[in-house]
């Protein structure tokens, strides 16, 4: 692995991106046009201001995972990942690579969301402002490196695609927007607790609520960057050079 | 590295007792051949015969089941090998939402290549005119050699090149393979597989596959002698029937 190589295919893959405005468009803003949709579904009630937060964590994360794992996937499909697997690329390179790139997306896409909900939605910030948007913006990162990981198990789009409701809807589920998660069956809690998404509503919702301190939502922010870590490792080990 | 000084120079790629199985079935069984350095060596033989997944574990990136393939004296795919042998894959492997240059740039700085050299690859495959062009935007004919031009970044020691002038006019293919004679006088070895006669012509060694082995290693006019024919094709067709 080297930094000149990460670095050339972070650029590269943002240069493909930039050459598709309408992409660069829906990616940074659709998470506020849906945050402003729950936000006028509930306007005239008090649920916007608690679900709110699960809102800005759901969102950028859904969006980042389905657009990083089918632009890798895409890239496997195309034969520039074989060829570029005969090259000197170290697989961290292409991994970290991409990581980079739609991690610079993130941290845009999820800050606008952040800032549309507080500012155009009212939602209301008890906590720090930077505290939510660093939370935000981990959590998209988080995103993309569950989509990288999945890609590496799908052979087609249409398999990507399934790999959405299967990894990022029991998250949904179980991460306590629904039900708070300790209304749920004992081993659906113990579930719930320990998936990635989950940390990440709780800490918006506590920065939100100031209903925990700071050493807490850094805490849970580190859990987020611990699975971030684990799924960029693990992406990085399961890409073999040789295919069947 | 194995040779011994007054026997033959050391060959650029030896296969000995290769298995591979595509699917559910094998592809190549037991196959062995060697490939002299510093000559244009062309690889004909029927659609599905093997001959893409040969150059594939030529370069590294097929799951072998069995057997041995050396190029350079290293095993196939070393990470030594990587920056000495030049792939092109059969569907042109380039990013259709980059510029040519971009696509030259990015695969530069992952072969550690000087910035020079995409201005004489460019040149070499005479791209100068759409360099600027997105490649997604380029003919079939002038994407096939962006690839092509990707493969030449660095100067590699061993060119693999599949169908490399497939979609091309007379006088580019003429060209192109003035080009290969080029590289090989300058002690490039070249392997490149093809489907047009005229151009095993002008190889200076041929192999001939058919159902994942070799029918026959020989020169043109070798081909031409042994089976009593006035043209490669008739040799070919000679050849294919007799074998079935
Ligand atoms: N990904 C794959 N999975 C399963 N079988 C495959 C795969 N790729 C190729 N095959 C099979 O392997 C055999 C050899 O294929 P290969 O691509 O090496 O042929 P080829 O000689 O290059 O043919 P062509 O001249 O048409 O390019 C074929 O029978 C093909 O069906
Ligand atoms: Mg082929």
């Amino acid at each position: 692995m080297t930094i000149t190589r990460t670095l050339a295919t972070a650029g590269r893959v943002l240069t493909q991106i930039r050459h598709d405005p309408r992409t660069v468009a829906l990616l940074l803003l659709v998470p506020s046009l849906l945050i402003g949709l729950v936000a006028w579904i509930f306007s005239d009630t008090e649920v916007f201001q608690s679900v709110g937060p699960a809102m800005i964590a759901l969102f950028p994360f859904i969006v980042m995972f389905l657009v990083t794992s089918i632009t890798t996937l895409r890239e496997r499909r195309t034969g520039t990942l074989e060829r570029l697997l005969s090259m000197p690329l170290g697989r961290g390179d292409l991994i970290l690579g991409y990581t980079l790139a739609f991690g610079l997306l993130a941290v845009l896409q999820s800050s606008i969301a952040a800032l549309f909900a507080v500012t155009v939605c009212g939602l209301d910030i008890a906590g720090s402002l930077g505290l939510l948007v660093a939370v935000a913006v981990a959590d998209a990162i988080l995103g993309t490196a569950l989509g990288l990981l999945a890609s590496a198990f799908a052979r087609t789009e249409f398999q990507v695609v399934q790999f959405m409701p299967l990894l990022v809807f029991p998250q949904i589920l179980l991460g306590g927007i629904f039900l708070p998660r300790d209304q749920l069956p004992e081993v659906l809690q113990a579930i719930g607790d320990a998936l990635p998404l989950s940390h990440a509503i709780d800490a918006l919702t506590a920065v939100a609520a100031e209903s925990h301190d700071d050493a807490y939502v850094l805490g849970e922010l580190l859990v987020i960057l611990a699975w971030i870590a684990g799924a960029v490792i693990l992406a990085s080990l399961t890409l073999r050079r040789r295919t069947p | 590295m194995e040779y011994s000084p007054g026997t033959e120079p050391e060959p650029a790629v030896t296969v000995s007792g290769l298995h591979v199985r595509r699917g559910s079935r094998p592809v190549l069984a037991g196959l062995s051949l060697t490939i002299p350095a510093g000559l244009v060596v062309g690889l004909i033989g029927p659609s599905g015969s093997g001959k893409t997944t040969l150059m594939r574990a030529i370069v590294g990136v097929q799951v072998l089941r069995s057997g041995t393939v050396t190029v350079f004296g290293r095993p196939a795919g070393s990470a030594a090998l990587r920056h000495r042998v030049g792939y092109v894959t059969q569907d042109a492997s380039v990013y259709d939402d980059l510029t040519v240059r971009q696509n030259l740039d990015y695969f530069r700085v992952v072969l550690g290549a000087g910035r020079k050299d995409v201005d004489r690859v460019i040149e070499a495959t005479d791209l100068g005119a759409s360099s600027a062009q997105l490649t997604g935007s380029l003919s079939g004919g002038q994407r096939s050699r962006v690839s092509l031009a990707v493969a030449l970044l660095g100067s590699p020691e061993l060119l693999v090149l599949d169908e490399p002038t497939v979609g091309l006019d007379p006088v580019l293919r003429r060209d192109l393979w003035a080009l290969f004679h080029r590289l090989a006088a300058d002690g490039t070895s070249l392997l490149v597989s093809s489907h047009v006669m005229d151009e095993a012509a002008r190889c200076d060694r041929l192999l001939l596959m058919r159902g994942g082995a070799v029918l026959a290693d020989d020169t043109p006019a070798g081909l031409l002698a042994a089976t009593g024919t006035t043209d490669i094709e008739a040799a070919f067709l000679s050849l294919i029937e007799e074998g079935s």
